[in-house]
């Protein structure tokens, strides 16, 4: 297990996870289903902090991200200080709270990059998977803003039952609102998701036909907008280099200053995180228990060590590997060769025509 | 295409907003960092981009170049062309 931190990659990104507050209540919420309330935020000068010693530590980009970062008084503070610091600085939104007064501040104060989600390029049915009535139509209004400040827009959005059959419509959609680059991010299930899981989960048939239209709109907007897709991973052979890789590239602070390995780690029972406000972040970086428990490959199992992908997926999701099989050191068993694919395919055929379970507070 | 005819000699890059050229130290020196993205910058790029400032010309970049590191005019010409080209594509620069 690595602790040295002379032989530790450096991370790349920080994903800040600013507030839990939203106004959305979309049941695929990457958040936990344990949200932190807003009496445990870290305040403005902390997150200062956090992001001079992430610079130092080699992290060059932030996502500032929640819930919904503009529920924070202070988001222009904390953006300043960002770009202070020296990072890039990515501004996940949902658009909803985020007035044309707040984003012109932000750009002001160094805002490098907006990334805005969309629920479906219908508004009735967008602003039924957000729980939020006029969500769709603020999401436009800030889309059209960011573009009229030339700040560059991603557009996010996440693929499940309810709109599949319409991905070339919602690119059509994001093209329209002039972004630089879209993300097709079929539902991962943690958290919310999982929670919701046979009410999102698509058909093979529908996964099929969305991987061929995205194939599709690459070719056709070739020049024009970036596609990025995450792909449906029950629906896959070999799973996806979570995070790319535990501990390797990134890191994640709650609102209330646990520092994670990805935002789903807390899933993972029995691990300690340790807290930017007790410890120097590149010590928890090189040090904190969490952050070393799966690190490198030595504790997957055979499969996984002697499997010519061991390198390209590091065994796949622990918290996966976890939720599945019970097991955080298991091979995720999305892979096609788990001795547990078999629970996957037997999951991703459980669709059920039932009401989300909204995230709240 | 890494031809230098494609870039025309009054085209004035420039880094378009949301990409920027970063010193990190930890990172061992200088990146380029986008939208979900990030470039490691090699010394010869990092001369390169920081003369694109929308004010000067490619002409005027090469001739500066040329004259800074004392190498010939054509060599320089067609590797900064090949290099801007390659940024031009990836929209990480604006002509």
């Amino acid at each position: 297990m690595a602790t040295n931190g002379a032989a530790l990659p450096r991370p790349l990104g920080l994903l800040a996870e600013l507030t839990h507050r939203c106004p959305l209540g979309c049941p695929y919420c990457s958040n936990p289903l344990a949200l932190d309330s807003r009496h445990d935020e870290l305040d403005t000068a902390t997150w200062a902090r956090v992001f001079k010693e992430a610079a130092a530590l080699g992290v060059l980009q932030v996502h500032l991200s929640g819930g919904e970062p503009a529920s924070r008084r202070d988001i222009v503070d904390i953006t300043a200080a960002a770009r202070e610091a020296g990072l890039y600085t990515n501004l996940i939104t949902s658009g909803v709270g985020v007035t044309d007064k707040l984003i012109g501040a932000l750009a002001d104060a160094g805002l490098d990059h907006v990334q805005v989600s969309i629920q479906d390029s219908e508004a009735t049915s967008a602003d039924r998977i957000a729980g939020y009535e006029g969500a769709y139509a603020r999401k436009r209004a800030l889309g059209a803003q960011v573009v009229a400040l030339k700040l560059p827009l991603t557009v996010n959005i996440v693929i499940h039952r309810a709109n599949i059959v319409r991905i070339e419509e919602q690119v059509a959609l994001a093209l329209d609102m002039g972004a630089a680059r879209v993300e097709i991010a079929h539902v991962q299930y943690y958290g919310w998701a999982l929670k919701n899981r046979a009410a999102l989960m698509p058909t093979r048939e529908q996964v099929d036909a969305a991987v061929a239209t995205v194939e599709a709109l690459r070719k056709r907007h070739h020049g024009r907008i970036v596609i990025d897709a995450v792909v449906p991973d029950y629906h896959a052979r070999f799973p996806k280099p979570c995070v790319g890789g535990w501990g390797r590239r990134s890191l994640n602070v709650t609102p209330a200053g646990k520092v994670l390995p990805c935002h789903a780690a807390e899933s993972i029972p029995g691990l300690e995180f340790w807290n930017v406000r007790d410890h120097p972040l590149a010590e928890i970086w090189t040090s904190s228990p969490a952050f070393n428990a799966f690190r490198g490959t030595d504790f997957l199992p055979e499969l996984c060590k002697s499997c010519e992908r061991r390198d390209v997926d590091f065994g796949g999701c622990r918290c996966q590997a976890f939720a599945l099989t019970g097991d955080a050191r298991e091979t995720d068993p999305v892979c096609h060769l788990s001795p547990h694919h078999d629970k996957v395919a037997a999951l991703a055929v459980v669709q059920e025509d039932r009401d989300y379970s909204y995230r709240r507070m | 295409m890494t031809d230098t005819a494609s870039i025309a000699p009054d085209a004035r890059p420039r880094l378009p907003r949301g990409v920027r050229l970063a010193h990190n130290e930890a990172q061992g020196g200088w990146v380029l960092l986008a939208p979900e993205r990030v470039f490691k910058a090699d010394p010869i790029a990092v001369e390169i981009v920081k003369r694109c400032t929308g004010e000067a010309t490619f002409d005027a970049i090469v001739d500066d170049l040329a004259k800074a590191y004392n190498a010939p005019r054509e060599r320089i010409a067609t590797d900064v062309g090949a290099l801007l080209r390659g940024l031009v594509d990836k929209r990480l620069m604006e002509l």
